[in-house]
Formats: structure tokens, C-alpha cells, sequence
């Protein structure tokens, strides 16, 4: 029988960083990862670290959004340094452009409303289509304008997941992977994790299994509702450096390629990609920017959100069984920072309490069955 | 120009040429694409316009194949050159590019004859300028007449290398050496396949007729030949290998390499379709039934794409697909459909008699599946072996994780060049089988197109709208 | 740069010569050549330094599959030299790392002079 203290299941960008900040904070974790061909979420990301827009129905996401940005600096140099990797950080700003009046207004309208919410903390600014260009000058006529925030920015998602892995093995944490995890068991004190013929016993038990959350969730008292939500994504070859500012929908990675997303499909559990929506995307790329006309798409992406009915995480410490967690977001970059940062000293219950946001509560899955009740 | 075909055949090689023509007997409408600008595939390029000197080169075999190209000229046929496919959905939906336009075509059943590429043979240096494949040699050769600068060295192993060295013998060119890499075990595991291949012994024959011709020609022949490396700075200058126990350095200034070829399998992976490991080959294959059938409606494979056997066995596997095809249509009944099976059935065992024998006696150097760390394995993202190692090192399990970790596999090639090897490379460091390990997922668009090309793409069962949300 | 020497013709009697421009030198090729085979004739073995390096790379397999002969065309980056029929006339230019944008649209939308 093996033993863990904390065990984490699920190795992409959400297990990873909570792995990396419970090993931090002096646990000792075991960390349960699939396969080469799991649906793996941190693969089809779009490497963005964006705050403006999210949480209109819900301020308090915005509110931890933004938490998340402004540590990434922290949590960028500390990685870094354990991993010896540069994640290509860059947080100059990011710009949402529009292509119609009335899909302008509607943000501001949201952005202004975020603003109120957060006291006025929430920097951000409209600019028309002379300004947007003064500011990124290879749009296209059709862009009326744009909201700019210096919230916003991206980094390289594959070399985040890189050095999280990196500083986990380094640190000493344990990692089985190959096999997705059976069953969950709460003991008396404890769980029994079954996997594949082996069994662990652990103490704690985070669920960061993304989809996989739906199934594992009930078995600790927990309950994760999430849905596969398809984004595909068009990279192209690369390209001289011309695009500092991340877009929402266009961004030039470190390396050169242009990526260009993305969809929000109900797609079930495919994660393939199909035509008509690549001409589409394909289609407002060239809106957006028309010097991209003749560059290449070299591959694509299809790969699966993970979506909670409402699209805001959900983080749950089980009351049945004390011990287990549950975890659930579909921005896995831009929240990296809080899930290694503020996350484990909320799963160990041993921080300090003004180090943990006091508005935790609302991100509990909870919310689902009070709105199906009222 | 038409978006509805019959049958679309991908690939007008041997097979796809021999399908073409079965199909438009019996009276069918068929499409044949084909990337390049006139039918043949690669092991006949450039035969419509070949003239008599390049003709008694290349040989026989290939004279041969000039037959094949009047199906071009039957009704019913339509040939597309030019035409680079970059997705075929299962819906037998097919898009593809000409002439910088991507168009749609639908068809009622597909075969995809995809044929082969030369499998990667990676070692440290095969990235310099005036490295090139053997099938790049006969290329030149075939549609420009062109010889390589001396010195010139051929390095590998396999039938394609000594037919290379043939020709360029009977064209005159000095050949500096043959550095073969077969490994010397080789022998012992084709042994016991060599009398299947001496009762279909017209391989065996050519086979050693070419080697009698190099061996005439006082060509120097190194034999189990490890430690490959190429030197030079701006392009190649020396390769350096071990044989006995011997260091040796050949100059030279072009240097054509071969280690067997494998199918290509862009299309099938993208289908999502079960591979086999084809341990004798050392490649993967996909599942197919006797009739190239892939357990997806309407989609046949054939020829090389769908196994390696050779351009005549081609001819018979595209000739079953189109009998496959033909009973789905049913335009013929079943009686018909058994005798014609029957019979290319028949031509197709003899064709692979000695097939056996040649795949364990030209199985590739552990070397090129396995190779030294500095080696450059991801040509375009210029990843080394080292790198996949320490991946694994790492947790990385398989090359979709490598592809995250380290970017192989995401450049135009799209893994033609190093799929076969991350996966192999993985398979060892974690001393697991390469089936277990698996290989890249590929996803449309299987040849890069532009995003001008994609967004005016007449799609045609969808109706037009910007917004990609919805 | 210096010229060595390249592939030559096995048959030297035959097709009609086509004239090329690479790197603003003239290059004589055959009807026929695709530019790779006429950069190869000529000499020129490496058509472009990689992005990811600044390596010097040419074409490998000639069957469209290496994306190693990527060449400038007629003001087109990143082209397969090896797909690409010579014409009276064609201008090739070496890959010098990541391909370059056109450059800006003027206001209108229309792009600028390159």
C-alpha cells in the first residue's frame, strides 16, 4: 500500500501549479496523471492572462482574476528560477477589438459596470479605430475600436506546464501517471485511491482532473457539473515579430507563430476540428488583421474547455469528507498564479486568513443546485 | 469546377491510377488528385515527359509504368494536378488547394492512395545543405536529368539504394561509396523468409543484379556501417562512420541517404483510424480489410499508404479497392465481386513472396530509431534527441506530451520527418513498446494553406456566418 | 557567394532554357526544373537559415513533404521550391529566418509599395 499526504489528481496546468504550491508550503504530494493521449485542456490554451471582461455575472471572479495577474510577476520569477526556463511573460496590456459599434458598447457597458463593482479598481480604456491603430497599426479597416487593459497580458502555456514539472520532480514530488484514477474511497481517516491494479492511501485528496472532476467528484461528497466546451485554435508559421500587444482572439507567440482563436463549441468529446468553423475563424482573423492574408495556417487545434454551467470556477472543500477538494476552471494560465500562490493555503486551511480572499465561498458548486432550486 | 464526384481517388500513383482505371471500366465517374502537376506519383515522376536516354537509366521498371497513364485519357475520368489535399473528413467531404484557391468536393466513396515517404534517418549533421533522400536523387533525375556533384556518397540501406547507384552508373556518375548500415544480425532473421522469396525470386534476381552491377563497377561498398555523422559548416563536407571497428572519413559534396520507406499517414491518422506496429517494417500501418475498406464508410486506402509492398503490388491493392468500391455500389454482385477479388488476390501473394525476406533483411539500424543526442530529430523545430529524453525524464509519456513540452512536431512537416523517431525515442527511454507509446495526433489542415485560402472557402454544408462563437 | 559546383544534366541536348533571377543573380534553368532543381543545378545547395536557428537549410526530399526548400518567389515568402515550376523570369530570394509581413495597409486599406 502506498502513501501520500496530499494526492492531486490530474497533471495539467491546474494539478501542476497546486502541486507546486502545496509542495512550497512544505507538504509532501503525490501527483495522479493520465496518459499521452488524455483530453489534457492545458494543450489547446491560448496562453492568455486575462482579466478584462470576466465576471460580469459573477464580480468576484474578476476580482480573483485580477488577484492572479497581478502575482504572476511573483510566481513567473520563483518558477523560473527553480526551473531554469523562461515562461516568456509578458503583461504590456491586452486588447479586445471590435468588429461592430453595438459589440463595443456592450463591453464598455460591462467593463463600466466591473469597474463600479470593484471600487474603481479596474483600469481600463476604449479607444477608437485612429487610436487602436496608433497603438497596433497592422488592424484592419473593419475594427471600430478596442478596450485596452493593463490587467492583461500571456505567456507561454507549454513552458508554464514545462517548468511546473520541471520544479515538481526537482522538488520532490511524486508523479504516477499513465493511468487515469478508478475509484476514490474515503476512509475513516483518509482515502483510498485505486488505480489501474495499485491502490494509495492518502490524507488529502484535490480533485484537478478537469473533465474528469464530473466523475470522481461524487465519490468524495463533492460535486464538479462541468461540460466539455471545444475551442479550436489555427497556428500559423512563423512570422517576423509584429504583434506585442495580446489580442483576445490573435497573439504572436514567443517563437513567431501567430495563433488565432477560437470557437465555443458544443462538440461532446470531440476534440477534432472542422472546416466550417476554420474558415470562420480564419475569416475574422483576416478582418482583424489583413497583412495575415497570406500567411500560413501550419496546424490546429481542437481541444475541450472545461465549462461549470456558468463558466466560473468552482472550488469546493468537502464537508462529507474532510480532506478532499475539488477544483474546476477553464483559465488555467491566468489563474496559475492563485492556484500556486493563495489555492494551497486554502486546501490546507493553514493560512494566514487575510491571505485568502474572503469571497472563496461563491466559487462553491453549491450555487448550481441554489439556482436549480430558486 | 465540379464539388461532386463518385469516387475521389487521392493519389495518382500506381495504385490510385490502377483503381482509376478498373473504376471507369465498369463505367463510373472518378476524380483523381494528385499534389503534383502530372499523374505517376513519385516512383514514376516525370515519365510523360521522360526522353529515351532518361528512359534507359532509370530502366525497365520504370518505362513500365508509362502504361498506367492512359486511364487519363478514358471518359468518366478527371484528373486534378496540383492538388494538395489538406483534410478528408469521414464524411468523404475533401479539401484541397490548386493554385493558391482552396475548394470542396464531395464524394460518394474515396480511396486514398497516398503512397509512401522515405522514412527519417536521423543522425548528427543530416540537416546540412547537400544532405538529401535517395528518392531526392532519383527525383532529379527524373524530372530534370540532372547528376549529383562528386564526390558523392549514398549511405543507408535497401532496395532503393542499390537501384539509385544503378542508374547513376549507367548515366556515367562516379559513385565514391556506398556506406550501407544494414545491420549484420539482418541476415540471420531474413534467412528463414528466403525460401518464400526464391519462389517469387524475379526481386531476388533484380536484386542481385544490381548489386553485381555496383560490384562490376568498382563502386567502394562499406558494409554495417554505424556511428554516422556528416561534417561540414554551410553544407556538407565528410561523413564519418565506424566500420570494424574502424573510424573512416569519406569526403564529399552531396551525400544521398535512404533507410526504407514507409507509408505516408497523414490522412488515416487524421481519420482517427487503428494503427498496427509493423514490427518487421518498423513502421505503422493502418487496419485495413481486403479491400483497403477502413471500417469508415466509403473510405478505401491503397497501395503503399496503406503498407509497404511496391509499386506492382500497388496496382493489384488499387485495383481491390476499386472492386470494393464497386460491390458497395453495387454495380457488380457478389459472384463478380469473389472472382475479381480471387484473382488479385492471387497476383498480389506473388507479388509479396519475397517481401518478408527484404523487410528483415533491410530492417533499419537501431541507430536512426534511437540516435545519439545531439542529433537534431524535429528537422523544423530543430529538437534534439537529448531534448525528447530529458521530456521523458521529465513525466512526458508520449509524443503529444513532447509536443507540449518541447514543440516537435509542430512545424509544416507536421511529423513526417521525425513522428516516427520521437515516438521510438520514447519507446526506449522508457523501455516500453513504440505501440504503447503511440504517435502524434494529426488534425486538419494535413499541408499548410493560407488563412486567406480558408476564409473564402466556399464550405458546403454550412451556412456562412463571421461569428465563429456561434 | 561562392559558386560551387552543382548537379549537372545527364542529357545536355533538349529542353528550352529558362532564365531565373536568385539573389539578383541570373540563373539558367531547363523547361521543366522546378526551382529547387534549378538552385541545384546552378550550385545553390541551402535556399534559406532557419527561424528557430539561423541554420543553413536546402531541400532534402523534393516531394513536397520536408518543408527544407523553403525560398522566396516573386515576393512570396516560404514557398516549396520543389512545388514550384520555373518561369521565364522568377525571382528567388534565400529564407532569412521568420517571414516578414507586408508591410503596413495605408489608411484606406489599401497596402503600401513594398
Amino acid at each position: 500500500m502506498r502513501e501520500a499526504e496530499y494526492a492531486i489528481i490530474g497533471g495539467g496546468l491546474v494539478g501542476m501549479a497546486i502541486a507546486w504550491g502545496l509542495m512550497r508550503c512544505g507538504r509532501a504530494v503525490s501527483l495522479f496523471d493520465e496518459g499521452d493521449r488524455a483530453f489534457r485542456a492545458s494543450r489547446g490554451n491560448f496562453g492568455l492572462i486575462w482579466v478584462q471582461g470576466k465576471g460580469v455575472a459573477m464580480p468576484d471572479y474578476a476580482r480573483w482574476s485580477r488577484l492572479s495577474a497581478h502575482l504572476w510577476p511573483a510566481f513567473r520569477d520563483e518558477l523560473a528560477e527553480t526551473a531554469g526556463l523562461d515562461l516568456e511573460l509578458s503583461q504590456p496590456g491586452g486588447m479586445h477589438l471590435f468588429l461592430s459599434e453595438a459589440e463595443a458598447e456592450e463591453t464598455v457597458g460591462q467593463l463600466g459596470y466591473l469597474r463600479a463593482a470593484l471600487g474603481g479598481d479596474y483600469p481600463f480604456e476604449y479607444l477608437g479605430h485612429n487610436a487602436t491603430k496608433a497603438m497596433i497599426p497592422e488592424i484592419g479597416p473593419d475594427i471600430v475600436g478596442g478596450t485596452i487593459s493593463a490587467m492583461d497580458g500571456h505567456v507561454n502555456p507549454l513552458y508554464l506546464l514545462r517548468a511546473l514539472h520541471t520544479a515538481f520532480t526537482q522538488g520532490g514530488g511524486r508523479l504516477e501517471n499513465g493511468a487515469p484514477v478508478d475509484e476514490i474511497e474515503p476512509l475513516a481517516e483518509g482515502f483510498r485511491i485505486r488505480r489501474r491494479d495499485s491502490t494509495w492511501q492518502a490524507q488529502n485528496v484535490v480533485l484537478c482532473a478537469g473533465l474528469g472532476n464530473a466523475r470522481l467528484a461524487p465519490m468524495v461528497g463533492l460535486d464538479a457539473p462541468v461540460r466539455p466546451n471545444r475551442g479550436q485554435v489555427l497556428i500559423t508559421e512563423k512570422v517576423r515579430p509584429f504583434l506585442r500587444l495580446p489580442t483576445g482572439h490573435v497573439r504572436q507567440v514567443g517563437e513567431g507563430a501567430v495563433q488565432i482563436g477560437d470557437s465555443k463549441e458544443d462538440a461532446g468529446f470531440d476534440d477534432g476540428t472542422r472546416s466550417e468553423v476554420v474558415a470562420r475563424i480564419a475569416r475574422r482573423a483576416t478582418r482583424l488583421f489583413p497583412i495575415l492574408e497570406n500567411v500560413r495556417v501550419v496546424r490546429s487545434w481542437g481541444a475541450l474547455r472545461v465549462m461549470s454551467p456558468d463558466g466560473h470556477p468552482i472550488y469546493d472543500r468537502s464537508a462529507h469528507c474532510p480532506g478532499a477538494s475539488v477544483v474546476n476552471c477553464h483559465s488555467g494560465v491566468t489563474l496559475a498564479a492563485v492556484h500556486a500562490k493563495v489555492l494551497p493555503g486554502w486546501i490546507t486551511g493553514e493560512s494566514a486568513p487575510d491571505c485568502i480572499p474572503d469571497y472563496m465561498e461563491v466559487f462553491s458548486a453549491e450555487r448550481f443546485r441554489l439556482q436549480a432550486a430558486g | 469546377m465540379r464539388t461532386e464526384t463518385q469516387i475521389a481517388i487521392i493519389g495518382a500513383g500506381p495504385a490510385g491510377l490502377a483503381a482509376a482505371d478498373l473504376l471507369a471500366e465498369a463505367g463510373c465517374e472518378v476524380t483523381l488528385l494528385d499534389e503534383q502537376p502530372a499523374a505517376g506519383g513519385q516512383i514514376y515522376r516525370g515519365i510523360a515527359s521522360a526522353n529515351a536516354e532518361r528512359l534507359r537509366v532509370l530502366g525497365t521498371d520504370y518505362a513500365a509504368g508509362r502504361k498506367l497513364l492512359g486511364v487519363l485519357d478514358r471518359p468518366g475520368v478527371t484528373f486534378i494536378g496540383g492538388a494538395t489535399v489538406w483534410e478528408v473528413t469521414r464524411e468523404r467531404r475533401i479539401s484541397y488547394s490548386v493554385g493558391g484557391t482552396a475548394r470542396s468536393l464531395a464524394a460518394r466513396r474515396v480511396i486514398a492512395c497516398t503512397g509512401a515517404t522515405e522514412r527519417p534517418m536521423p543522425f548528427p549533421g543530416w540537416t546540412l545543405p547537400g544532405v538529401m533522400t535517395v528518392g531526392a536523387g532519383q527525383i532529379l533525375l527524373k524530372t530534370s536529368g540532372l547528376l549529383p556533384p562528386a564526390p558523392l556518397v549514398l549511405a543507408g540501406s535497401g532496395p532503393l539504394l542499390y537501384l539509385l547507384a544503378a542508374q547513376y552508373l549507367a548515366a556515367g556518375q562516379a559513385i565514391s561509396a556506398i556506406v550501407e548500415t544494414t545491420p549484420g544480425g539482418n541476415w540471420r532473421n531474413a534467412l528463414r523468409h528466403l525460401p518464400g522469396a526464391l519462389i517469387g525470386n524475379r526481386y531476388l534476381r533484380k536484386g542481385l543484379m544490381l548489386l553485381a552491377r555496383i560490384r562490376r563497377a568498382g563502386v567502394a561498398h562499406y558494409r554495417g556501417a554505424t556511428g554516422l555523422r556528416a561534417e561540414g559548416t554551410s553544407r556538407v563536407e565528410a561523413l564519418t562512420f565506424t566500420v570494424r571497428g574502424r573510424t573512416r572519413r569519406l569526403p564529399c559534396a552531396t551525400l544521398l541517404i535512404h533507410t526504407g520507406v514507409m507509408p505516408n499517414l497523414q490522412i488515416t491518422r487524421s481519420l482517427n483510424l487503428v494503427h498496427d506496429w509493423d514490427a518487421l517494417q518498423q513502421c505503422w500501418r493502418p487496419q485495413l480489410d481486403d479491400w483497403g475498406g477502413t471500417g469508415i464508410d466509403g473510405i478505401h486506402v491503397a497501395g503503399d499508404g496503406g503498407g509497404i509492398a511496391g509499386a506492382e503490388a500497388a496496382v493489384h491493392s488499387g485495383r481491390l479497392a476499386a472492386i470494393g468500391c464497386l460491390a458497395a455500389l453495387e454495380l457488380i454482385g457478389p459472384e463478380d465481386r469473389e472472382r475479381r477479388t480471387a484473382a488479385e488476390r492471387r497476383a498480389l501473394r506473388a507479388q509479396n513472396r519475397a517481401r518478408p525476406f527484404l523487410d528483415a533483411l533491410y530492417t533499419p539500424a537501431p541507430e536512426f530509431l534511437d540516435p545519439p543526442d545531439e542529433t537534431i530529430v524535429c528537422r523544423c523545430e530543430e529538437v534534439t534527441a537529448g531534448k525528447i529524453r530529458e521530456f521523458v525524464d521529465l513525466g512526458c509519456l508520449g509524443p503529444n506530451q513532447a509536443k507540449s513540452f518541447g514543440r516537435p512536431g509542430m512545424g509544416p512537416c507536421q511529423g513526417r520527418y521525425c513522428g516516427i523517431t520521437v515516438s521510438a525515442i520514447i519507446a526506449a527511454r522508457r523501455r516500453v513498446s513504440i505501440d504503447e507509446v503511440g504517435y502524434y495526433r494529426i488534425r486538419p489542415p494535413l499541408k499548410p494553406i493560407t488563412l486567406g485560402e480558408l476564409a473564402a472557402m466556399d464550405v458546403l454544408d454550412e451556412s456562412d456566418g463571421d461569428d465563429p462563437d456561434a | 557567394m561562392p559558386k560551387d559546383s552543382g548537379f549537372r544534366r545527364l542529357d545536355e541536348a533538349g529542353a528550352a532554357t529558362v532564365a531565373l533571377e536568385f539573389e539578383g543573380s541570373v540563373l539558367m534553368a531547363r523547361s521543366g526544373d522546378t526551382v529547387a532543381a534549378a538552385m541545384l543545378a546552378a550550385g545553390h545547395f541551402s535556399g534559406r537559415n532557419t527561424p528557430v536557428s539561423g541554420a543553413p537549410r536546402g531541400p532534402f526530399c523534393m516531394m513536397g513533404t520536408c518543408f527544407d526548400c523553403l525560398v522566396e518567389i516573386d515576393g512570396e515568402p516560404n514557398i516549396q521550391a520543389c512545388m514550384i515550376a520555373v518561369v521565364e523570369g522568377t525571382k528567388v530570394r534565400r529564407m532569412k529566418g521568420a517571414r516578414p509581413l507586408p508591410a503596413n495597409p495605408l489608411p484606406n486599406g489599401e497596402p503600401s509599395e513594398d
